[in-house]
This record gives structure tokens, C-alpha cells and sequence, in this order.
């Protein structure tokens, strides 16, 4: 019971955010869980209210709160949609933190987080053994969405269409880079993030190429580590800031103008989550994570705006008809839409076709999508119709988890639909 | 009988999944919209199909359980709070809507149909369903009946009222009644339906209702008119009513609200300004041109210090971007809002708008009062803190003098937010003792034992 209280305590220091929410009850037209479920704790609105309760000590169980505080992707539809301004990703971010710190981190996740993610070199030395391994277990699913399949994993990963681990991760054809500015007189610092070393890498050559062919200096250290979402999302903020430290340490002997990265969730993650979980810590360290901060772009709005590569007004009709969905963290958090269409439209070989609702969350939410498959394949199988009903060959987004996520629905519901990451589609236009 | 067996029986009902009863979804169903206590339900039952309501209707008059109906929870006055102990029926899974009659105009809803998702379906069959709420994008038609909710276009539209042809809905013994008809003319019997209209669901359970449309106006055209004094803004409103010419919207935003939209906007508003006037008219195009000329020169008579027309769709866009900003822009200034629609008639907006500082400057509160000034319908709204328990006592003094000043003026204690367990104190100094025996005496035979929304518009307790 002492425990509870103490619980409550800390929630009340979000009690001035939260306060902040009328109860209007906006939230509801665009939240993806409510859309499937049309139950008020599975709305923003709702969540606030029960947390609230829960530092106002109105309620006891706290495991019910903590499970209904679990049913959310995340994505700030909400937040992006709130007539008050409530900072609702802090709220509930801060929230599972705290929650986290009461209850204690599961045993899986502690194996994970804290044996796995934070240890960058067994992390890796793991996926590649997995790698060498699943091979002859795992069947093609769809060949378009590059999608495996294998009932051998089943009690894993259930029957969804994963995308394989790469047999040969980014970083072993780029262990580290360090090149000259050339004609842009630039020069970024590459963030690939785990799943293009991890699965798809070839977004990360794509990248190269592009950032090469504009003549952009690049400088890729050894020693990256995750970005650190997965975990404090779990709410363990310990090795959040480890895996924050251990990137501040790769990147800060660079000497770089931007930081870029093809991953929608990392960039939004260093550009606005780093900052506000530091707590304590030296102001030196804190200033380096906010220039790093400063200087971090998603790798399109990076070619549009700052390279200030040249779009056509239309794209070419007649072409292989291409679509794209909005990533929640570039088009909701970070306000970046534009820049990746009008990279779809410099390859005159694709027509571009916007689809119905490209900037609803297509459900998978991270580890959201592994402990609530059902909600998470619902919401996607609402982006893969839309994605069919415009006519689409290729699916393109800037956001490797939700390739993830646009693959696994697509190849269920019928394959036959590329997914590609919106890099991929501009290097193919661009001569070697 | 024990909460258990109750719970069961109801499953019996609607499915062993149709009923919530944990403490997390008890709490989650505990409050609506309205700056009020939250009540505890004693649980949660969603039915699957308006049939089930009947059941679940006669189960709870047995029982002598309270019974409060939600769709989307957007209620301002608390109507959808439930009573302690009662329980909570969820209407926003019963959404399907059965009929749009094209030849006809009309369309038949059950009561969960999300009302902008109806709307955007009349529209694309090229109809129009005008009533819009500030809610709508979640507000289910069910509530918007229940409350008779108003919105943007009242002046010339009218409000949900003049769009319920007819209804069915459940009585306390699970018996469907049936009122109106899909015709325009109907005079069978008593106007029930009218009677569920605004009746906060204290009469009965809506099944499935019956919606007027109309044909969309062809063309239309907005402008704003800026004025430094807020008298003037007024007998604008007046004057361009006087010369018969209804525009389907006309709002004012005070200089509070311009000041705060400005603030976190920054869309370019005069922040000198001591009104503003948004005015929009519609219809056929060479009436439209017409009548905006006429608004136009009425502005510019009575002393607008500048006049601007929409002349494109981005134009006509910009404007409303600030009367849609009005409320965000307020919500955000402090952390509690308290949103009033007190009403006045439309001659009376400047006594009204006097009287609303007034009582700011003697409560030492800050009021912000934008809303529909075609229709008189006002909306102070009060910025402040409810946990600061000293300044939440000065707000709930201040709303008491808003309603003694607006029933002063010959106005009502609600243009469109209904009176729920916000008002219901209130309601004998609008209307007399007798009305309210009245209207207890109706209650009384229809729902004898008080389970409809018990607490609701005329049980002050």
C-alpha cells in the first residue's frame, strides 16, 4: 500500500501537464486504438483521466492502469490533434517510466534491454548468428514485400510475415566512414539505426549513394548503439541514457553539420526525446546532447532543404504507380511531409498516387506490435486497403518500422506490393 | 441483488464481452466534458444492437438501477455523468447508419453515428445535414439530440431540433415507441419525438432517429469586419439582421480572445481590436454577391475600421482558421476552461458582452467570450485553475452572475450545451415552480421509479 502511495507521489509531478487536459474528448476521432476498440480507457482522454486518479489515489490497482497506460502505439495523433496543447507523448512517456520504476522491469526485458541493447557488440554478434540461422527455416511469404515466414517461430512472433535479419548487416560493408566535403560543401553524420543495419540495408546504401552523389561529406563512427526508444518506451529509462551516452560518445569527435538518419523513430527520438529524459546530469553532456539535437534531420527534409535538390511540380504520369504513408514521427512529431513526396516525384520511372489517410498510424508501434498483435494487425489492415485502393505497386515510407509493419500486412492480405523506403525509389533515379 | 448477478444478467443480454466492470473502466466512464465531479459507475454495459437496448432498459427499471446513456462523452453540463452506482449504456457501437433517402430527404441513424461521419456521408450524395456542433468530429447524433446541440450555422439553419422528422426509442418497460414519420407532414399523435428533443435522456432510450436533410447552397462567401469598439460589432449584428439578410454564420471574438488566438497563433489578427466579426453567406451565387455587398456596406456605415471579403477558397480558409483557434487558443492560456453558453437575444449582445466584464474585473477572473452572435449565443469562457480552490470560487460566483445577467436580459441559461447537473439549480429562476411540477409530473409517469439519467435538468438536488 506505502508503495502504491509512493507511486502516486511521483505521478503527481505530471499533475501539472496533465491538468492541462478539458476532457474534451477530441481525441477520440483520431486515436487508431479507439478507432478499433470505441473504449474510453484506450483513448488519450481517458488514459490522462486514469492516471490522474491514480496520483489523486482514487484508485488501487495500479497493474490496471499500467495495462491500459501499454494500449497505445504512441503515434501522437492525439497530441498533434489537441485543441488544449497537452504534451501527451511526455505525459504518458514519463508515465511508463515511472510506472516501470514501481513495478520493476520484466525479466524479458531486462534481458534485453539491459543485457542486449546496451551491449552494441553481442547485440550484433546475436543477430548475426540469428541470421545464419533462420535461412533454412524460414520460407519466402511474399516476394514483392520481401517477407519470410516460419512456423518453426511461431510461439515467437505468432503468424506474422517478418522481414528476414540481412545476412550481411550495413555495417559490415560500412564499418566506418570518414569522407571530405565535396561540391555541396557539406558534411552529415550517418545514423542508420538498427533495423536498416539489421534488415534493410540496403536503405543505408541507398543513402550512401545519394549522399555521395551530392557530393556530402560522411562521417559514420563505429560504436553506435540503438537510439534507446524501445526501452523507454518499456519505461526503463536506465538504458535509455546508457544508449544515449553511448552515441554522444560515437558522434562527438565528428565534425559535422548535420546529423542524418533514414529512420523517422530515431530521428524524432534524438531530436526531442534525448533532451528530456536527461536528468542530473553535467551540463556539458547536456549540451552536447542539444546541439546534437540542433543539427539532427530526417535524411529527405536533409536533401530537400538543406542539399536543396530541385522537385518537379508533378510527377510523370504513366509510370509504376508509387504511394506514400507518413511515419508518425516525421509527419506528427516532427512535421515533415512534403520533402518525401517531392523525392518520389525526381523518378520520372514512378507515378505518384496519394493515398486515402497516408498520415494515419499504421499500427505497429513498436514493441506495441508484439504485445498486442491483434489491435496492431487490425489498424494495419486498414493502411494496407488503403494502400490497394489507390492502385499502388510500391508502398514507399521514411520509417523502417513501419516497412516492417506495411510488409507484414501486405503480404497477409494477398502480397504483390513493394515495400520500399522512399530513399531507395530517389538513389534509383540517380546515375552511378 | 449482488453486483455479480447483475452483471451476469446483463451479459445475458449483450455477451459476456459487452460488459466493462473493472475499477480502471468504472473510472474511465466517470466523467463527460463538463468541469464537474466525476460519479463512479457500478459498471458498464455496450450493447451490439439497438434491440438490446429494450432489454437492457426493462432489466434496469426491474432493478431501480439508474440508467445514464453515452456516446461520445462530449457533454458539457455533465448529462453524461452517470449517477453513482447506476450504470453506463454505451451507444457509439450502435453507428450504423440504415438509410439516406436521396428522393426524399431524410436519413435514418441509430444513435452512435459520429455526427461530422454523417454529415460527410449526406454530402457525398449531394445532400446537406447543416447542424455542427463543435464536437462533431467525435459527438454521436444520439447526444446531439438529447441535448439539442446548436453549432456554427444556427443563425440560418436552425439547430439539431429542426432536423428530427422522427424517432423511436425505449421506454422504462423495454416497449419500443414509435413518434413521426419520414414525411414532412406528420401530425399523428403526440410530438414525441419533439418531447425526446434536448430531454438529456431522462424520458427515454433513443432506438433510431429520423433526420430532415436539405440541398447544399451553391455558392458562398465570407469576410471579416474589425471593429475598436465592441457596441459597434454589435449593432452590426443587428443591422444586417434588420435588413433581412440571414447569413448562415456570424461570430464574434472579443478583444480577450483576439488577444489569445494572436498570442499562440500568430495568424496576423488585430490585436487593437476590440471585436471581431466573421460572417459567412451562402446560397445562390448572385444572392451571395448580393448580400455580401450588403454586409459590406453596413460594416463600413456603422464604423468597421476595415471590411475584407474572401475572394478564393484559401482566402475564405484563413478566416475561419481564427474562430476555429478561439477555444485552443483560450484552453491553453491556463489550465482549466470553463466554457458557458449563456444567450442572449441578439439586440441584447452588447449588454451581455458589458455585463461579462464586468463581472471579470470584479471576480478578478480572466473571460474570454467569443461565440455565435447571429444567434445571440454567447460563449464566456472562464480561464483559471479548479485546484486553485480560492479562484475556482470566484469562477463559480462569476457563472451565477452570468446567468442572473443573461435571464436579466430576457436570455436563456443554455443556447446549446443543455442544462445536465451544471444548471439544474438554475432552473427555476428561468422558468417558475410550476414548470418545474410540471415537468416532474411527466417525469414522474413516465419514468416512475427515476432511472432515466436520474439527476439531470430539473433534479437539483
Amino acid at each position: 500500500m506505502s508503495d502504491v502511495k509512493k507511486l502516486a507521489e511521483k505521478l503527481m509531478a505530471l499533475d501539472d501537464q496533465m491538468v492541462a487536459c478539458m476532457k474534451c474528448g477530441m481525441c477520440q476521432a483520431v486515436c487508431p486504438v479507439f478507432a478499433e476498440t470505441m473504449q474510453e480507457a484506450d483513448v488519450t482522454r481517458g488514459k490522462i483521466a486514469l492516471l490522474e486518479k491514480l496520483a489523486h489515489e482514487m484508485i488501487k490497482d495500479a497493474d490496471q492502469v499500467n495495462e491500459k497506460l501499454n494500449r497505445c502505439l504512441l503515434c501522437g495523433s492525439c497530441e498533434a490533434n489537441c485543441p488544449s496543447g497537452v504534451k501527451i507523448m511526455d505525459i504518458f512517456i514519463k508515465a511508463r517510466v515511472i510506472v516501470t520504476e514501481y513495478k520493476g522491469l520484466s525479466a524479458t526485458k531486462k534481458l534485453i534491454f539491459k543485457g542486449l541493447l546496451t551491449r552494441p557488440k553481442l547485440f550484433n554478434l546475436l543477430t548475426d548468428v540469428s541470421a545464419k540461422f533462420q535461412g533454412p527455416f524460414a520460407s519466402v511469404a511474399d516476394k514483392s514485400a520481401g517477407t519470410a515466414s516460419c512456423a518453426m517461430l511461431n510461439p515467437l512472433l505468432g503468424e506474422r510475415h517478418f522481414m528476414p535479419l540481412t545476412k550481411k548487416p550495413f555495417r559490415k560493408d560500412y564499418p566506418s566512414l570518414d569522407s571530405p566535403r565535396g561540391i555541396s560543401g557539406l558534411k552529415v553524420a550517418f545514423f542508420p539505426g538498427c533495423v536498416v543495419d539489421k534488415m534493410f540495408p540496403h536503405v543505408g546504401h541507398a543513402a550512401i549513394k545519394v549522399l555521395e552523389h551530392h557530393g556530402v561529406g560522411i562521417f559514420l563512427p563505429k560504436g553506435q548503439a540503438c537510439c534507446g526508444i524501445p526501452t523507454l518506451a518499456s519505461g526503463d529509462q536506465d538504458s535509455f541514457i546508457v544508449l544515449m551516452k553511448q552515441n554522444i560518445k560515437a558522434f562527438e569527435d565528428g565534425n559535422f553539420d548535420y546529423l542524418v538518419t533514414p529512420c523517422a523513430t530515431c530521428t524524432a527520438t534524438i531530436k526531442e526525446t534525448w533532451i528530456k529524459m536527461i536528468e542530473d546530469e553535467d551540463p556539458i553532456f547536456i549540451e552536447k546532447v542539444s546541439d546534437l539535437a540542433d543539427k539532427t534531420m530526417d535524411i529527405t527534409q536533409f536533401l530537400i532543404d538543406v542539399v536543396g535538390i530541385s522537385v518537379p511540380a508533378k510527377s510523370k504520369e504513366g509510370g509504376k504507380v508509387v504511394t506514400y504513408h507518413d511515419p508518425c514521427h516525421l509527419a506528427k512529431s516532427l512535421g515533415v511531409t512534403a520533402q518525401p513526396r517531392a523525392l518520389l516525384k525526381k523518378n520520372d520511372k514512378y507515378e505518384f498516387k496519394e493515398m486515402n489517410e497516408a498520415n494515419r498510424c499504421c499500427g505497429c508501434g513498436g514493441s506495441f506490435n508484439l504485445y498486442h498483435y491483434d489491435l496492431s494487425k487490425s489498424i494495419g489492415e486498414r493502411k494496407a486497403d488503403n494502400v490497394r485502393a489507390v492502385g499502388a505497386e510500391v508502398v514507399t515510407t521514411s520509417c523502417p518500422a513501419c516497412m516492417m509493419q506495411l510488409g507484414d500486412m501486405l503480404s497477409q492480405s494477398g502480397g504483390g506490393i513493394e515495400v520500399q523506403h522512399v530513399l531507395e525509389i530517389y538513389a534509383d533515379s540517380i546515375e552511378k | 441483488m449482488g453486483a455479480e448477478k447483475l452483471i451476469k444478467d446483463f451479459e445475458a443480454i449483450v455477451g459476456s464481452g459487452g460488459v466493462l466492470s473493472s475499477e480502471s473502466d468504472r473510472h474511465a466512464y466517470s466523467y463527460d466534458s463538463a468541469v464537474l465531479d466525476p460519479a463512479l459507475p457500478a459498471f458498464v454495459v455496450k450493447p451490439n444492437n439497438t434491440e438490446q437496448l429494450g432489454p437492457i432498459t426493462k432489466l434496469c427499471n426491474q432493478h431501480g438501477l439508474p440508467l445514464t446513456v453515452r456516446g461520445a462523452g462530449t457533454n458539457l453540463s455533465g448529462g453524461t455523468i452517470p449517477h453513482p452506482g447506476g450504470i453506463v449504456v454505451l451507444t457509439n457501437g450502435l453507428n450504423k447508419i440504415i438509410e439516406i433517402n436521396e428522393e426524399d430527404l431524410y436519413a435514418v441513424v441509430e444513435p452512435g453515428v459520429v455526427t461530422a461521419q454523417f454529415a460527410a456521408e449526406v454530402a457525398k450524395r449531394g445532400l446537406f445535414y447543416p447542424p455542427d456542433p463543435g464536437s462533431q468530429a467525435v459527438s454521436t447524433l444520439g447526444g446531439n439530440v438529447a441535448e439539442n446541440a446548436g453549432g456554427l450555422r444556427g443563425l440560418k439553419y436552425g439547430v439539431t431540433k429542426d432536423y428530427v422528422m422522427g424517432m423511436d426509442f425505449f421506454d422504462v418497460n423495454g416497449d419500443l415507441i414509435k413518434s413521426g414519420s419520414r414525411t414532412v407532414k406528420c401530425v399523428t399523435g403526440y410530438n414525441l419525438a419533439g418531447l425526446m428533443v434536448a430531454s438529456e435522456g431522462t424520458l427515454g432510450v433513443f432506438s433510431n432517429i429520423i433526420f430532415k436533410l436539405v440541398p447544399p447552397p451553391k455558392a458562398q462567401k465570407a469576410m471579416m469586419a474589425v471593429f475598436d469598439n465592441i457596441d459597434k460589432a454589435s449593432e452590426t449584428v443587428a443591422a444586417i439582421i434588420a435588413n433581412h439578410i440571414v447569413p448562415c454564420t456570424l461570430e464574434l471574438l472579443d478583444h480577450v480572445t483576439i488577444k489569445y488566438v494572436e498570442a499562440f497563433t500568430k495568424a496576423g489578427l488585430p490585436t487593437e481590436a476590440q471585436a471581431i466579426l466573421l460572417i459567412e453567406v451562402d446560397g445562390h451565387p448572385a444572392e451571395v454577391a448580393d448580400d455580401a455587398q450588403k454586409i459590406v456596406d453596413i460594416c463600413n456605415k456603422i464604423g468597421a475600421t476595415s471590411v475584407k471579403a474572401a475572394e478564393t477558397a484559401e482566402e475564405r480558409e484563413a478566416l475561419w482558421f481564427a474562430r476555429r483557434n478561439a477555444l485552443p487558443a483560450l484552453a491553453r492560456a491556463r489550465p482549466t476552461t470553463v466554457l458557458e453558453d449563456a444567450t442572449v437575444p441578439r439586440s441584447q449582445i452588447p449588454a451581455m458582452i458589458r455585463g461579462l466584464n464586468k463581472i471579470a474585473d470584479k471576480y478578478k477572473l480572466s473571460i474570454g467570450t467569443f461565440g455565435h452572435a447571429g444567434d445571440g449565443n454567447l460563449h464566456p469562457t472562464i480561464l483559471c485553475d479548479n485546484r486553485d480552490k480560492q479562484e475556482f470560487h470566484r469562477v463559480e460566483e462569476a457563472v451565477n452572475e452570468i446567468f442572473d445577467v443573461a435571464l436579466s436580459l430576457k436570455g436563456t441559461l443554455s443556447g446549446e450545451h443543455g442544462i445536465g447537473m451544471a444548471k439544474s439549480k438554475w432552473m427555476i429562476k428561468e422558468t417558475n415552480q410550476a414548470t418545474l411540477d410540471y415537468s416532474l409530473r411527466m417525469k414522474k409517469a413516465i419514468d416512475p421509479k427515476g432511472i432515466l439519467n436520474p439527476g439531470k435538468i430539473i433534479e437539483a438536488s
